[in-house]
């Protein structure tokens, strides 16, 4: 039977297993809107701008592992989308993005909501498609989703103009395995390079694991976990990579960089070898490069091998899955490797670990009348036992809730780590919360990002979906604030936020619950009671205006110049 | 030329042929501060692929980034660097000079001295055709330049690993 291309699209959605979108509809993709009526196995959630469709389509796929999937309008739609496929590509996030395009006849004529969409975002997509042929589409689409979830998974984009959404075929649709001849991922480590590695581990007096987002992405947190204790192996995360290793594990140093804990930090620039397992090195982790871990030799382990060399020198590049890397390791390490006593190998190097956790830890100065941020977010973590998802915006809110939530399990922290997108964090709440919609899904924001996407309360809402929304609020924009406090002389430009609107209010209005939270015999009751709301809520917690995130390695310094509270 | 001659790499890349494929190559140049020195693409002997000869000046670690960065575009079959690969290497240029009077005959010597051919003239001018390898090519503008160069025009370099001249 012949289709068209709007319902070959639906359908194909369908064979690669989608039961959820994020969108908004409009001129140049509304044929497909109309056919999605009859497709009541694909869930729409219709948001309230293009960006917080991306964004929860990238919350439900960090949250899940799966595919994401957004259907926007072409022009605005597709520019409105660009934020949210940067921060997924930063991130290596899969996702599918459906836009709208004009008809074929009139692209490049300066059609109305016309953009030349694959050419906005090309550079920021893995890849991405405009479909001209309508007997193509369904090829496309599996091409789609394959690329977006296999080797370093990102997003892809599909430009479908409105003549091949109505155009029709017959629908054909192939289960194999997809395979390109330009596109192969290489997944399985080099054996010779896992011996070189473990060759490196066993000479190392000092090591430490450095895990980043790819731990995540290739589900290896568990192999992970098993290779540091039978190692004895201190582990250090990214932004990226927390939650891949469990921050109540004696081997758990916190996290590193900018605003990373002087343990790992120290522990970086002190180790005689980094095992780098899906990070990339980026310049919040390693601040100044020529300074960087300069007593490490360093063991690699990436599947993109463009992260490889890029920035640090590498001894042992081992470019891999993650997990069958590992998988590889902890193999030799139990068959070549079990002789060695591991138990006390590093033991004087996890004691000198353990004297600097003990001497400088993750702290505050709890002076003053108000809550201070680290305080609050520490009551989140005992009154939620850490089962929650916790979604960030991006600023000072972010980094509080890395450094006190204290994770213990993969996909329970998203966060906008490469971009640094304010706005992300409710949409990808959203995101999370139609995948999970029994658990507990909180979006721990400033008072300044909330702004950006809070639109996305109204989708909270007409969905009923529970989320709660955290705003540790300093009538500031904290982080500039913190940088302009340090570094420019107290000059505050442009980061005052007074006029803010009443957050209470404003949660009401969308239909939410609103809470406000000034003082701290008031923070856990009321906390505990907005969470155990079964409905949306705001949550306005009232903190000291001008608290600073420590520690904090300043833009271009080595990470032991470390300024601490 | 102010670059570095041993930080010249020549670069063949053998793409799918699909709409934005250059744009995807050129933009991965420009949006990593690569410099692109010369760029030549055709349609490569199996359908459906095109050719790309990309020169480019790096040193070794941007040279690696750019071979990874290349191999990582989804539409990029095949990228092969030259410097250690016995290969033949051209490039072709027009050049238009100023020729007047006794300087024609110069310049018709300068060409035969470097076997160019002589493909259009005009009272005043004359258009030379000059295949060889870029340093070639610099020498022939060079020595044409006090004649007064009107226009130049430059394939960009090709190139081809030789064949193996014994088993």
């Amino acid at each position: 039977m012949e289709l068209t291309g709007a319902q070959i699209l639906l359908e194909s959605l369908k064979k690669e297993g989608v039961d959820v979108l994020f969108g908004y509809p409009g001129g140049a993709i509304i044929d497909i809107y109309d056919e999605l009526t009859r497709y009541p196995e694909l869930h729409h959630y219709l948001v309230r701008h293009e960006q917080g469709a991306v964004h929860a389509a990238d919350g439900y796929a960090r949250a899940t592992g799966k595919v994401g999937v957004a259907l926007v309008t072409s022009g605005p739609g597709a520019t409105n989308a660009v934020t949210g496929l940067a921060t997924a590509y930063c991130d290596s996030i899969p996702l599918v993005v459906i836009t709208g395009q004009v008809a074929t006849g009139l692209i490049g004529n300066d059609a109305f909501q016309e953009v030349d969409t694959v050419g906005i975002t090309r550079p920021c997509t893995k890849y991405n498609y405009l479909v001209k042929d309508v007997t193509k589409l369904s090829q496309i689409i599996r091409e789609a989703f394959y690329i977006a979830r296999t080797g370093r998974p990102g997003p892809v984009l599909i430009d479908l103009p409105k003549d091949v959404q109505l155009a029709k075929t017959e629908f054909k649709w192939s289960d194999d395995a997809v395979s390109m001849r330009s596109y192969n991922p290489n997944y399985r480590p080099n054996h010779n390079q896992l011996r070189k590695a473990m060759e490196a581990l066993k000479a190392s007096s000092s090591p430490v694991i450095l895990a980043g987002g790819g731990v995540i992405l290739s589900n290896a947190s568990e192999v992970l976990t098993q290779f540091a204790q039978e190692t004895r192996c201190p582990v250090a995360c990214t932004l990226m990579g927390l939650g891949c290793f469990p921050s109540s594990s004696d081997l758990w140093l916190g996290m590193v960089g900018m605003h990373g804990t002087y343990t790992a930090n120290m522990s970086l620039n002190n180790a005689d070898l980094i095992i780098c397992v899906g990070g990339r090195f980026d310049d919040r982790v390693t601040g100044k490069l020529s300074t960087f871990a300069p007593k490490a030799k360093v063991v690699h382990i990436d599947i993109d091998p463009t992260t490889i060399r890029k920035n640090v020198k590498v001894d042992v590049p081992v470019v891999a899955d993650c997990r069958l890397a590992l998988e590889g390791m902890l193999d030799l390490l139990r068959s070549k490797y079990a002789a060695e006593e591991w138990e006390n190998r590093h033991k004087s190097w996890l004691e000198t670990l353990h004297t600097w956790q003990t001497e400088q830890p993750l702290s505050w100065q709890a002076k003053g009348r108000y809550l201070k941020p680290q305080h609050v977010v520490r009551v989140l973590r005992q009154i939620t036992d850490g089962d929650a998802i916790i979604a960030t915006e991006v600023g000072q809110n972010q980094m509080w809730a890395a450094q006190f939530y204290d994770f213990d399990a993969p996909r329970t922290f998203l966060t906008s780590g490469g971009l640094g997108t304010m706005g992300y964090g409710l949409p990808a709440a959203m995101g999370a919360q139609v995948a999970f919609p029994d658990k507990l899904v909180i979006d721990i924001a400033g008072d300044g990002s909330i702004q950006m996407n809070i639109q996305e309360m109204a989708t909270i809402v007409q969905n009923k979906l529970p989320v709660k929304v955290l705003i540790l609020n300093n009538t500031y924009l904290g982080m500039v604030r913190q940088w302009q406090e340090l570094f420019y002389k107290h000059n505050y430009s442009s980061t005052s936020m007074r006029g803010q609107p009443d957050f209470v209010k404003l949660a009401e209005a969308y239909g939410a619950e609103g809470y406000r939270i000034t003082d701290e015999a008031d923070l856990e009751p009321m906390l505990r009671k907005a969470l155990s709301s079964p409905n949306p809520a705001i949550i306005d917690v009232l903190i000291e205006p001008e608290e600073d995130v420590y520690p904090m390695v300043p833009a271009g310094a080595a990470l032991d110049e470390m300024l601490l509270v | 030329m102010m670059e570095n001659e041993k930080d010249r790499h020549v670069l063949s890349v053998l793409v799918e042929n699909e709409p934005g494929v250059l744009s995807r190559v050129v933009g991965l140049f420009s949006g990593r501060g690569y410099n692109i020195y010369s760029l030549n693409v055709a349609p490569a002997l199996e359908e459906g692929t095109s050719h790309m000869t990309i020169t480019t000046y790096g040193d070794m670690q941007i040279l690696e980034q750019i071979m990874k960065q290349l191999h990582k575009i989804v539409s990029v079959i095949k990228v092969v660097e030259y410097s250690d690969i016995p290969a033949v290497e051209r490039e072709m240029m027009f050049v238009k000079v100023q020729a007047e009077g006794a300087m024609r005959g110069e310049i018709l010597r300068t060409v035969d001295i470097f076997r160019c051919k002589v493909i259009d003239v005009s009272p005043t001018e004359i258009t030379i055709e000059a295949t060889g390898d870029h340093e070639k090519l610099d020498a022939i503008v060079g020595l044409l330049h006090r004649f007064g160069i009107k226009e130049i025009a430059r394939t960009g370099s090709v190139v081809m690993r030789r064949s193996r001249r014994s088993e």
